[in-house]
Parts: C-alpha cells; sequence; structure tokens
C-alpha cells in the first residue's frame, strides 16, 4: 500500500493524539476533533495519515471528516469564527454583526484571509438563544455580542493573541433560571439519589419507574422504565448507557444549563440507568458547541470517581462497575437522533440506522444501549430520591412532572423556565413578559408553529409535545422569515442519507428563497406543501418527518405573510435567463445594456 | 383459508402474499410476483432503505418495504395512486439532483432509473434542475466513474465491502452535498483496488459505474428494460445476480 507523507511537524502534533485513542478506529470522530484543535484542519494528507495510523480505508476517514460541519478539510485559519445562525440570533441582529467583521477583516463568507489567519462563516444555533447573538471561535462560546464587542476581537485575532488570553467576560455563560420548581429549585447532595436507588434495588428502582410514568424530554417522549426494561432483558453484555447532550434544536438551551450547574444530576441519573439495567459503561454526547462545559464536566466526573459514585463497586455494591467518558459531536444536528449519535460515537458519520433493531437491544457496538436525554437522566435522581408515586402525582395524566423551557425571542426575560407539564402557552407568555405575542415555535425548528388563537393550548405530550424549545415572536416579526430562516437549517442539515429528504430540504428551501425575491406565486405555494406531502410520510427519520413542518404551519397559520411577497402572476420561471447569460458575457467582454435581457425581453 | 396460511402470509392491496419468516416485505413480494418499486436494493445485498421508491403503507404506516419484515396478518397498502404520486416525485428529485441525460448514456435501456420513470409516467423531471458540478474518474483502466448520473444508493459501497471485500467506496458529505468517494490516497480510482470482475462494478442501477470499452454492444431497443416496463420484470428483480463480467475486456489495454 502507498504511504503518504505529512510534515513531521504535523506528525509529532498527530502522534500524541492517536496514543491517547490507542489508535482505536471507534474514536475517529474524537480524533478528528482533536488533530484540527492541533493543526487547524485536516487536509487529504492528513486524513491520509490518520487511515494508515490508524488501519482503515481512506475513504472511512473522509466520510467522516466531510460529514461533520466543524471539520474543515481546507485551511479556514488559525482563528475559524462561526456565527450562530438560529432566527433568534437574527432578531437580534447577527446578520449586521456578520458584515461588519466581514468589513473590518476583509473577508469573503466562508474563505480564509490572504494571510491564513482568520475564517468568518454562519453556523446551525448554538445553544445561546437567551444571551445572543452568539459567535463561536474555534468552537469555543462567545454570548452577547454588539458591534463593539466584534471591533475588539477583530483587534485580537489581527494582534494573534491566543484565544485562552482573551477576556474572561467574553466567554461567559449565564444560566438565566427566570423559573425553578422541583429540578431546578431543589438543592444536589450528591450521592443521595445513587444511595437511594441502590436502597430500592434494581427491580425496586425499576419499579418505581415504572410507577413514575417518566416520558423522555427530548421530545419523542417514550416512556423510560419500557427502554430501560427492554435493555434490561436484552441477553447480550456489555451493556451501554448514552446520555444524549447534542441539544441541537434551534432555540432549546436547558441542557446546556444542567450539565453547567446541575451536572450531579445528569451522572447520577446515568449511574442510577446503569444500576438499573446492568450496564458497565456510559458516554456523555456533548454537542461540539459545548466544548466549554468539557473542562468542568471532565474535573466533575473525576471528583464522583474519588467520591466513590464512579469506578469499581459504587455505593459499595460489589460487581457494579460503571465509568462515563465525554464524546464531542462536531457540527451535526442529527446526531440528537439516537442512532446517529451512536453511529457518531463509533466514529462514523452519523446516518441514523435502520430501526429495528432498536439501540435497547443493538446499540453501541452492536450491544444493548439506552439513550436519554439530560433531563430525563435528571428526572431519574428525583424519583430515586422521592419514588415514582410522589412523582407521577405530579403534572398530568400523561405527561408526569415537570418541564424545562429554554425561553428565548420576544420577551423581556428569556431564560429556563420550569413548569408542571400542563402549564398553557399563555402563561409562559406572561411569566417572560411577552405582551406582544403573535406567535410561538415550540419544541424548535422541526416543532410546531402555534398562533395567538393557539395560546390557550397546553404543554404536555398529549397536546404540545416538546423538547424544551419556546421561541417567541412579537407583532414586528415576519413569520415568512422565520420559515424561512428553518428551511435553511434542514437544508443545512440533512444528512442526505435518504432521497426525499437530502433533495427535498433542499427544494423548499429554494422555494422559499425565490419567494423571499417577490418572484413566487401561488404555484410556489403548492409546491411547498406538495413537497411537505413526501417529506413528512417519505423520510427515514425525524429530521426529514418533521423538516416542512414550520412551513407548513406557516403556510396556513400566517398566509398573508406570503401572500404579500408573490408575484402578480400565475408562473415566474425558476431558472434565471440573464443570470444564465452572465458566462457568455464573461466570455464576450461584454457587460453594456444590449448584452443583457431587460424587463420587456 | 386455512389457519396455516394466515400464519404464514399477509397481504398487498388484498393480494394474499405467502413468505417464510426472515423475509422483508419487498423479498417476499417479488417472490410472489408482486411489483414494488424499488431502487437501492438487490437481492444479492443486505437491505439498506435509502431511495425510499419502495415506501409502503403497513397498517396504516409508512416503511420500506425493504427493511420492514414480513409478519402474519399485516396489511400493505402498494399500488395505489397516493404512493406511486409519491414515488413520482422521488424520481423527480432524483433526476433534478443529478445530471440525467438518457439520450447520451450507454446505460439507457439497462438503467433502473429510467425504466422506473417510464413505468411510473414520470412525464417531466418538474422541479429546477440543480446542474451539479460533479467529477467524472477515468483513471481506472478498465472501469469509470461518472458521478453526474449517482444516486447515493450505495450499492457499490455495499458490494465492494460485503462481497468483494475491498471496501473500494464509501458516501461521504452531508446532505445535498453526499457524494461517492473511494478508497485511495490519491481518492482517484486508478489508485485504489477495485478490478474489472469486482461486484461494485455491475451492481450500479444507473451509469454511474461504466465499463470501459464496452459502447453499444446490445443495439437501444433490446435491452433490458426495452422489452417490457420494469414492472412487469418481478422475476428478473427477484432472481437477478450481479453479472461477474469476464476479464477480457481487458486484453485490449
Amino acid at each position: 500500500m502507498p504511504t503518504v507523507s505529512v510534515s513531521a511537524e504535523i506528525s509529532s502534533l498527530i502522534e500524541p493524539i492517536l496514543q491517547r485513542h490507542a489508535w482505536r478506529p471507534d474514536r475517529l470522530v474524537q480524533i478528528l476533533r482533536e488533530v484540527q484543535e492541533a493543526v487547524d484542519f485536516i487536509s487529504d494528507e492528513t486524513a491520509a495519515h490518520l487511515a494508515e495510523a490508524l488501519k482503515i480505508p481512506y475513504a472511512q476517514v473522509h466520510s467522516t471528516r466531510d460529514f461533520y460541519a466543524f471539520f474543515y478539510r481546507e485551511n479556514r485559519g488559525r482563528y475559524r469564527v462561526l456565527f450562530s445562525d438560529n432566527i433568534t440570533d437574527r432578531m437580534a441582529g447577527n446578520q449586521g454583526l456578520f458584515e461588519h467583521m466581514q468589513k473590518r477583516l476583509k473577508l469573503e463568507r466562508g474563505k480564509v484571509s490572504d494571510d491564513g489567519l482568520v475564517s468568518i462563516d454562519y453556523c446551525s444555533c448554538t445553544g445561546m438563544c437567551d444571551q445572543g447573538p452568539a459567535i463561536l471561535v474555534n468552537n469555543r462560546a462567545i454570548t452577547r455580542m454588539t458591534l463593539r464587542r466584534v471591533d475588539e476581537i477583530c483587534d485580537l485575532i489581527r494582534g494573534q493573541v491566543p484565544l485562552d488570553k482573551w477576556p474572561a467576560e467574553f466567554f461567559r455563560v449565564d444560566d438565566n433560571i427566570r423559573r425553578a420548581d422541583m429540578l431546578l429549585g431543589t438543592p444536589h447532595e450528591p450521592g443521595k439519589a445513587v444511595r437511594a436507588a441502590i436502597a430500592r434495588g434494581r427491580d425496586g428502582m425499576l419499579a418505581e419507574m415504572k410507577l413514575s410514568n417518566l416520558r423522555g424530554r427530548g421530545g419523542a417522549g417514550f416512556t423510560t422504565a419500557v427502554k430501560w426494561e427492554a435493555c434490561r432483558n436484552a441477553p447480550a453484555t456489555p451493556r451501554y448507557i448514552v446520555c444524549n447532550a447534542d441539544e441541537g434544536e434551534p432555540g432549546t438551551f436547558k441542557d446546556r444549563v444542567l450539565l453547567q450547574s446541575y451536572a450531579g444530576r445528569v451522572f447520577e441519573g446515568m449511574v442510577i440507568a446503569a444500576y438499573t439495567v446492568g450496564a458497565s459503561h456510559g458516554f456523555l454526547y456533548l454537542r461540539g458547541e459545548y466544548l466549554y462545559l468539557l473542562q468542568p464536566l471532565e474535573a466533575y466526573l473525576a471528583g464522583m470517581r474519588a467520591a466513590g459514585l464512579l469506578g469499581r463497586d459504587i455505593g459499595g455494591v460489589a460487581g457494579f462497575d460503571f465509568d462515563i467518558e465525554i464524546h464531542l459531536g462536531a457540527g451535526a444536528y442529527i446526531c440528537g437522533e439516537e442512532t446517529a449519535l451512536i453511529e457518531s460515537l463509533e466514529g462514523k458519520a452519523g446516518r441514523p440506522r435502520v430501526r429495528p433493531p432498536f439501540p435497547v437491544t443493538s446499540g453501541y457496538m452492536g450491544k444493548p444501549t439506552v439513550v436519554n436525554n439530560v433531563e430525563t437522566l435528571c428526572k431519574v435522581t428525583e424519583i430515586a430520591i422521592n419514588g415514582g408515586a410522589w412523582y407521577e402525582a405530579i403534572g398530568t395524566k400523561q405527561s408526569t412532572g415537570t418541564k424545562i423551557l429554554s425561553v428565548a425571542g420576544d420577551c423581556a426575560r428569556p431564560g429556563l423556565y420550569e413548569y408542571a407539564f400542563g402549564v398553557r402557552i399563555a402563561q409562559v407568555l406572561e411569566d417572560c413578559g411577552a405582551q406582544e405575542a403573535i406567535a410561538v415555535q415550540v419544541s424548535g425548528a422541526s416543532g410546531v408553529c402555534l398562533s395567538e388563537r393557539e395560546f390557550g393550548r397546553r404543554i404536555a405530550f398529549e397536546d404540545v409535545p416538546t423538547a424544551g424549545s419556546f421561541m417567541i415572536f412579537g407583532k414586528q416579526r415576519d413569520l415568512f422569515e422565520v420559515a424561512r430562516n428553518f428551511a435553511h437549517f434542514f437544508a443545512h442539515e440533512s444528512c442526505g442519507f435518504c432521497t426525499p429528504c437530502r433533495v427535498g430540504t433542499v427544494l423548499m428551501k429554494e422555494i422559499m428563497d425565490k419567494i423571499a425575491e417577490g418572484r413566487g406565486t401561488q404555484y410556489e405555494m403548492n409546491e411547498l406543501l406538495r413537497l411537505q406531502q413526501v417529506l413528512k410520510p417519505g423520510s427515514h427519520c425525524g429530521l426529514g418527518q418533521t423538516a416542512g413542518n414550520a412551513v407548513a404551519d406557516t403556510v396556513q397559520k400566517f398566509r398573508p405573510a406570503y401572500e404579500r411577497r408573490l408575484a402578480e402572476t400565475d408562473f415566474v420561471p425558476a431558472f434565471d435567463l440573464d443570470a444564465a447569460l452572465s458566462r457568455a458575457r464573461e466570455l464576450a467582454g461584454r457587460d453594456d445594456a444590449a448584452a443583457h435581457l431587460g424587463e420587456e425581453a | 383459508m386455512s389457519e396455516t396460511s394466515n400464519a404464514n402470509s399477509f397481504s398487498i392491496d388484498g393480494q394474499r402474499i405467502p413468505f417464510t419468516p426472515g423475509q422483508t416485505i419487498l423479498q417476499a413480494a417479488l417472490a410472489a410476483g408482486v411489483y414494488i418499486p424499488h431502487l437501492c436494493h438487490h437481492p444479492e445485498l443486505k437491505p439498506h432503505g435509502s431511495c425510499k421508491l419502495c415506501t409502503v403503507i403497513v397498517n396504516g404506516r409508512n416503511g420500506s418495504a425493504c427493511t420492514q419484515m414480513a409478519m402474519p396478518g399485516i396489511e400493505v397498502e402498494n399500488n395505489s395512486p397516493t404512493l406511486n404520486d409519491r414515488r413520482r416525485v422521488l424520481l423527480q428529485m432524483l433526476f433534478v439532483e443529478g445530471n440525467h441525460f438518457c439520450p447520451g448514456c450507454e446505460k439507457s435501456g439497462n438503467c433502473q432509473l429510467q425504466a422506473l420513470a417510464y413505468d411510473l409516467e414520470m412525464l417531466a423531471p418538474h422541479f429546477r434542475h440543480a446542474y451539479p458540478v460533479r467529477p467524472i474518474d477515468t483513471t481506472h483502466p478498465d472501469v469509470w466513474l461518472d458521478l453526474n448520473r449517482c444516486i447515493m444508493c450505495e450499492l457499490c459501497v455495499r458490494a465492494s465491502r460485503d462481497i468483494d471485500g475491498k471496501n473500494v467506496f464509501a458516501l461521504a458529505g452531508r446532505g445535498v452535498d453526499s457524494h461517492i468517494v473511494v478508497n485511495s490516497p490519491s481518492g482517484r480510482l486508478g489508485d485504489s483496488a477495485l478490478s474489472i470482475d469486482d461486484a461494485a462494478v455491475h451492481v450500479c442501477p444507473v451509469g454511474a459505474i461504466m465499463v470501459k470499452r464496452v459502447g453499444y454492444a446490445v443495439p437501444i431497443g433490446e435491452r433490458q428494460f426495452d422489452e417490457q416496463p420494469i414492472s412487469r420484470q418481478v422475476d428478473y428483480l427477484a432472481t437477478r445476480h450481479i453479472p461477474i463480467v469476464p476479464v477480457a475486456a481487458t486484453e485490449e489495454r
């Protein structure tokens, strides 16, 4: 086999990373992340070098590298600036800030500066909607961007000041807890929940889980006890517990706060899950945007090991061995889907698997795996301490306990609001100071857009289910632009595996852009709904199935926002004939009026 | 119907289909002579479920016939106007996503994408063409790779991995930027381990992977799907083998 060469310098930077990961190909995503951190980008040569060192096909490294938005094949500079482009960032003026930085640094979007120092681009929601506009610099989050902060950052970059010497204030991430209930408002006593679960015994704990009727907080609302029991009954070992902290749904940031200030509960929830189902190994899959949480979380795990809450014979139970490691994502919303997440944990591109088999019987490395949301695992500790019956009494019959909402957008007090399930939309709006809301997007881009007349509805699995995102739009907002932002989001995040989602999300985005340009007609309106009728029933996973929801909702509920943009004809071709002639003009060296197709033509 | 036949059968559009446990809905259907449109399935390879042409409605829920197991008594909707409408849209999506010019394509007549489009009466691509710029790789002595025609079905990926044991191909990129990459240090086919008798060379349902120096050996009009519409070639679809071409073609090198 021919070998490729990278420079001695790059090779010496890569070697310790490979060593730390024991040359394990299933660590490829982690290896790529660390290699990029060390050498700024992963060239084809570097990728080939990695393939040979890990003894895997070159194509496998390419496949993984090219899938994740935060891995770069070409040099994007030593400072890689990404502007979070969720609709809430837009409403806070991120585009003006972007253009300002572009001008100051004389950059073209997505292109590195001539001196190879810096590049800027947009990225999907970074989970800082309560303190946006936000950016990432080399994946480190910077909040509360202003024109002044842009200027300061430009100076720091030009001065080539290392990131760890930048003002700490830039990196401050506030919790913004506005309404605390049983989870956010109860002090944490380390080890109490684990001891309580062990006192109940494995069967006892599972029985309490069943009694509690706890349902997954990631959005789908699957009963947690059923998942655990299926995993426990799966004959194969080892079993795995995975905490899904790939909080990528636009507008949600509750897991960020839970991991920043309530990590003990998250990890103890994992320990309890491991105890109940008989798992020996755990993963926290942390979205790459939350890189800043990595060190504190590692330190927290070390503390738990020292306290005997992780490691061997946990809680004095002979043979109860369990430990947790943290894996980082690299900019892929789809990895929030549990089978895509598992693929990513195995070092691959995050394409959802065919189900069944479900992860509870065949998950990580084909072994029984429980994948639970961050918030779900926190709720487990409450059930361990207080029991299932106590828990079941809170909330509604079908949606027990409390739910944390990430409130952002047009309101006086964005942040976290914890309510017992069953709270009305109007109540949340009143509490956060949103007097003039005309719409709320619940559960993110994939969720539902509610108009004023639906504000009496309740947050609950049986009415308005949610993963936690709650974005408010005031009367000055244009719901068409909201839906268009989401359409762009899905086209960017589609994994590309299945036809309807891979192509359909792009077609939908293009039609929304055409309408935005004032070139849409009634025909395009019908096309949007027609595409939705193929995407929703025909896509491989939840991403494609929900990708058209926001568009379909707003077409129905905010039709005037679309109609005022429509051209007053039956049809306008998508093809721009004049633009198509630009190459011919270039070749002919002409750009005079006669070389253009005018309106009359 | 006797008890035993109920236990080992299900229905497609009201027609009773026998099956053996372990068969997918698509496998059982094809074995029983019932046509379900599909592109990313091949009888000799593991089910994949990406093209979504075979989406059927099973007891009221949508699912891929190629990955969903046949179960006793399930009711499957297949050949209905709603499903065929959706399939036409999927075909239109595939046509506008790539660069498919049937009249100049050596695969014409043997192409499953083309055959399905004819069969489902797709009269026009409908959507705006993306006209993507995609590379052609002619570095291999016997085989060329034209990604303009690739539909991302990953049949070559699976064939190379599971039959040839070579892993020559992989799907890379994301979303609309998804594309097949070749496993070699240079990324070129000529530097890969591919050989002309690999199953991966011959499994492509469209004209993305073609054997060199074979031009119109079988005249247009006499090719696989020229004789009869693909929907009437169920036996062929159920039992076809990946043709392993003798290495004779390499003699001219």
